[in-house]
């Protein structure tokens, strides 16, 4: 049998710190890099008699996200226990949602890499969103034979959002997480801190043989930090689990870590000791009622929404699906875009983004900052590509400006066009000069190109344009240069 | 001057008759030479009591004493005291010292109490005699061979030994209710949400509740009054102003609609305490209430209701007993698991055990549908059937034991004898009704029986009102056990 005929199928489990500033049941901070338990109250060590109370800001980034992704938020859902023991689970449980979640379905919509350079369009359906409160750490390092607590991390508030068995690929898992990634960042209810844990992702990976219906065996890769790493973990298990049965084996339901040192899956624990959690209501804390008031209140200071901006991009803009996606990946990239185009003129929309996608993401990319902190403003980018779109000059020119605009070297691209002299030559007989001077010194590609030698006609733009110090029209050099060899 | 009521107490300190330091040393002699023939109290808090019996005296002088201040008080050791340690009955917690106070604890350290110390219960408050404590089985002060009845026995004997005149409980299937009536004090359970449970060792979260002993509905009306109210740090708080129980307490009775449940008053019961119930029944009509017969049809199922839904509860409010951050752990272990088990098999006695593993049981995969959810039916099938009832009476009356009480080892070896012993008290926690216990007469060995009163959700004050009259023209609450 060949590789082909396998088909993977991936779930996700994500699992997103909300940015509240105190924890989902105490009023303890949720601050990152505090000094070890000095984050801990009494609830979070669980003393005896201590009680949870419900941070409504917790609830309310439930909602936000429920909204965000066209779910049913629930107007009743239910806190259970999740009972286990675990030096850092103080109360041993956790305080979870099981039977009735608080975000109940919802799709997300996504652009995957087709791995021929282009993108598909592909929705995911969600199966649920709950709230549950963080566990603490166990430092195993710094302690010669013994275990460290800290339970500074103990009660932060989470949302675990589940995605249905419906990525085909390690590309669309990617697609998906960064997708969530990008939205509950948009949403404002995460810091999507992956370094810090804030955003981590559980797969659940099964593979059938293609034009099956029924899943196979699914084994659940745990915590996986970076995109990178889920997409080897993904195509490394999926692979285990091809040959596994190719071989003549069987799968065997398990949670699996991965090692990224080794690029390895292994088995943590197998269905056989998987833990009883004993779920029930947790009777300290009533259900959670959510009233259409409050749903309506949160629905009315959001944000647009991603896909809501990227439908208008393509239809007020005429901006591609790609583009369009492309750009609405952050508000903060959303907004510059936006803020370019409004100062552009929307008939600029197309060049706007081409730049905001390209020469500006790349620039920033290099220099590792954030569109916020670009030294580029929109208004900046705008007058740009105003310039570009009157002709004043060319890329070749513009590029050259927006360097110089990086580097402070001006006010705006038409100071720097002023100083630099940079204005496009547009006039005919000025530009029929530097031709006559560029033909009589390079006979010899003249002569190619008559003897039918297409590229010799480019190295003799390319002269005209160097001529010109890049100020030509090069639309106007071609046009006239084809007339002047004939 | 402790065996006074709160009022007269209260006069007491107004007029300098008295001092608050003066009670709390007469109340410390006392425990000092009653104690060790009851066994009441774990712990005597002397010098936080003299500290703040002379805060309360500085209250008095400046005219700003509410009506418990200086009185001496016994918190059940249940309740997390700052600074002074809160065993719980438990060997898990033998040396454990919260760095906090209930809430409980803190309304009645600023109505001006003094806790004089912590008393003695059943061990994470399961049982119904005291028998289940680590430090020892308390002893009822009117027979010192008998149970005080559980888990807030050593509230119950301190006050009916007059250690103490009030002092706090908790009741979960009975625990207030039960000693009171076993010896001979008023003791009330208010509605579920009444009294804040931060800082109250959880047994059963949903049936838990605090409540008060005195030795009349007057005294207790007082100390309820002072402990509860909305608290935000307990989800389960009620919202509502704080009531004065105190206020309703003189209406006449005249036309009160007392309930007696058909399944209360059938076989069961011991003859010694039916005469005392009916009796009091009798007392009532004589005060102008009229009796009509109700019926709780789903009442028997309240024990093995409760028996499901308690250790359930029990079970994993007790995880965090696990020896890593306070409490007992174990002297040797060979790692984490071992450590655990150790730790939990050294610090927990056996009824404990018993109903973490009941509850373990009953949540597990493949049985969960047939015992919790089931449980939790019967719990909805037994509040509607005290809601029917009430729609034909304002209170209901029943017997709170079906015996006085018994012998210490008596029932110990026999678990579910033990449970039935709950059997009329136990179905108004699964309500979360209000109900009190009064002294009602005495049966076999000269020992007291009790009076159960149900009352609607916050039907408090009508019950105190109900108590407190029929206490004016009897005199059973106002008997000492001899040599108290």
């Amino acid at each position: 049998m060949s590789r082909t005929d396998w088909e993977v199928v991936i779930g996700l489990e994500v699992h997103t710190q909300l940015n509240t500033r105190s924890k989902i049941f105490s009023g303890a901070s949720t601050a990152f890099g505090a000094e070890p338990n000095a984050q801990a109250c009494a609830v979070d060590i669980a003393l005896p008699g201590v009680l949870p109370v419900l941070n409504r800001g917790a609830v309310e980034r439930a909602i936000r996200f429920g909204l965000a992704i066209g779910a049913a938020v629930a107007p009743k859902s239910v806190f259970a226990r999740k009972n286990y023991f675990y030096p850092d689970l103080p109360k041993g449980y956790q305080i979870s949602q099981y039977e009735l979640p608080v975000v109940v379905g919802g799709q997300i919509t996504l652009m995957v890499p087709d791995g021929k350079g282009g993108h598909y369009e592909k929705v995911v359906n969600l199966t649920r969103a709950h709230l549950e409160e963080d566990a603490g750490k166990s430092l195993h390092e710094d302690f010669h034979g013994m275990t460290g607590i800290d339970l500074n991390r103990a009660g932060t508030p989470l949302l675990e959002i589940v995605s249905e068995p419906e990525m085909r690929s390690s590309s669309e898992a990617v697609a998906y997480a960064k997708a969530l990634h990008a939205l509950v960042r948009w949403i404002d209810i995460c810091d999507g801190n992956m370094q810090e844990g804030s955003f981590r992702c559980d797969a659940n990976v099964s593979v059938r043989p293609r034009g099956q219906t029924g899943f196979g065996t699914r084994r659940e890769i745990k915590n996986l930090n970076s995109f990178r790493f889920l997409q080897q973990a993904i195509d490394y298990e999926a692979q285990w689990q091809i040959e596994l049965i190719e071989d003549g084996g069987t799968v065997q339901q398990a949670t699996v870590l991965f090692d990224p040192d080794s690029g390895e899956t292994r088995a943590m624990r197998s269905k056989e000791d998987a833990h009883d959690y004993r779920y029930f209501p947790d009777p300290d804390l009533l259900p959670l009622v959510i009233d259409a008031d409050w749903i309506a209140r949160v629905k009315g200071e959001m944000p647009e929404l991603p896909g809501a901006l990227s439908a208008r991009f393509q239809s007020e803009h005429g901006l591609s699906a790609y583009d369009a996606a492309t750009l609405t990946a952050s508000r903060e990239v959303a907004q510059f875009y936006l803020d370019a185009v409004a100062a552009a003129g929307v008939a600029n929309a197309k060049t706007c983004a081409n730049w905001v996608m390209g020469e500006l993401a790349a620039r920033l990319n290099k220099a590792e900052l954030d569109i916020g902190t670009s030294p580029v403003s929109a208004a900046q980018l705008a007058g740009l590509v105003a310039r570009i779109a009157d002709n004043t000059i060319s890329n070749a020119i513009a590029k050259k400006i927006f360097e110089a605009l990086w580097n402070k070297e001006g006010e705006s691209a038409d100071a720097i066009i002023e100083a630099q002299g940079l204005k496009q030559v547009t006039d005919t007989g000025a530009i029929e000069a530097i031709i006559d001077e560029v033909l009589a010194a390079n006979q010899k590609s003249v002569d190619e190109y008559r003897a039918g030698k297409e590229k010799a006609f480019n190295a003799l733009v390319g002269q005209c344009m160097k001529a010109s110090r890049g100020k030509a029209n090069p639309a106007q050099v071609n046009e006239l240069l084809k007339k002047k060899l004939g | 001057m402790i065996d006074s009521s709160l009022k007269d107490i209260a006069a007491a300190l107004r007029d300098r008759k008295v001092s608050a330091v003066e009670l709390a040393t007469e109340s410390l002699a006392r425990i000092e030479a009653r104690n060790p023939k009851v066994n009441a109290f774990v712990t005597v808090d002397r010098e936080g009591a003299l500290t703040a019996a002379r805060a309360a005296d500085q209250r008095i002088a400046a005219g700003t004493a509410g009506p418990l201040t200086g009185i001496p008080l016994a918190h059940k050791d249940v309740f997390c005291t700052e600074g002074v340690r809160t065993t719980c009955g438990s060997k898990m917690l033998a040396n454990f010292v919260s760095p906090y106070d209930a809430h409980v604890v803190t309304l009645l350290r600023q109505a001006g109490a003094v806790m004089v110390g912590k008393t003695n219960m059943d061990e994470f408050a399961m049982g119904s005699s005291n028998e289940n404590s680590h430090f020892g089985p308390t002893r009822n002060p009117w027979h010192t061979d008998t149970v005080p009845g559980g888990s807030s026995g050593g509230s119950a004997a301190a006050v009916a030994a007059r250690l103490v005149p009030i002092a706090t409980g908790t009741d979960t299937g009975g625990s207030i209710r039960q000693p009171a009536s076993l010896c001979g004090i008023t003791g009330i359970k208010p509605t579920y949400g009444t009294v804040s449970r931060y800082g109250m060792i959880a047994y059963a979260s949903s049936l838990d509740q605090g409540g008060a002993f005195g030795y009349s509905a007057e005294d207790c009306a007082l100390l309820l009054s002072a402990m509860s109210g909305h608290d935000p740090r307990d989800s389960t708080s009620l919202e509502r102003d704080t009531e004065d129980y105190s206020a309703a307490l003189d209406k006449p009775l005249a036309g009160l609609r007392v309930g007696l449940p058909t399944e209360f008053f059938a076989a069961g019961m011991s003859d010694d305490v039916r005469a005392a119930v009916d009796a009091a029944i009798a007392e009532y009509r004589k005060l102008g209430a009229t009796t009509v017969e109700v019926s709780l049809p789903n009442a028997r199922l309240a024990i093995p209701a409760y028996y499901v839904i308690a250790p359930a509860e029990a079970s994993s409010n007790l995880s965090r007993f696990d020896g890593v951050r306070y409490g007992h752990r174990a002297a040797d272990y060979s790692d984490l698991n071992d450590m655990y088990c150790k730790s939990r098999a050294q610090g927990f006695g056996d009824e404990v055990k018993r109903r973490i593993l009941v509850g373990t049981y009953v949540l597990s995969h493949g049985y969960y549908d047939a015992y919790y959810i089931k449980a939790q039916k019967l719990r909805r099938l037994i509040a509607n059937d005290f809601q029917a009832a009430f729609q034909k009476c304002d209170v209901i009356a029943s017997p709170v034991s079906p015996s006085v009480a018994f012998g210490i080892g008596e029932k110990s070896g026999d678990p579910v004898q033990m449970y039935l012993s709950d059997i009329y008290t136990i179905a108004v926690n699964l309500a979360g009704l209000p109900a009190l216990s009064h002294p009602a007469g005495f049966g076999s060995g000269d020992l007291p029986v009790g009076l159960q009163l149900i009352g609607n959700y916050f039907g408090e004050a009508r019950l105190l009102n109900a108590a407190h009259q029929f206490q004016q023209v009897t005199d059973w609450h106002a008997r000492v056990p001899a040599g108290f």
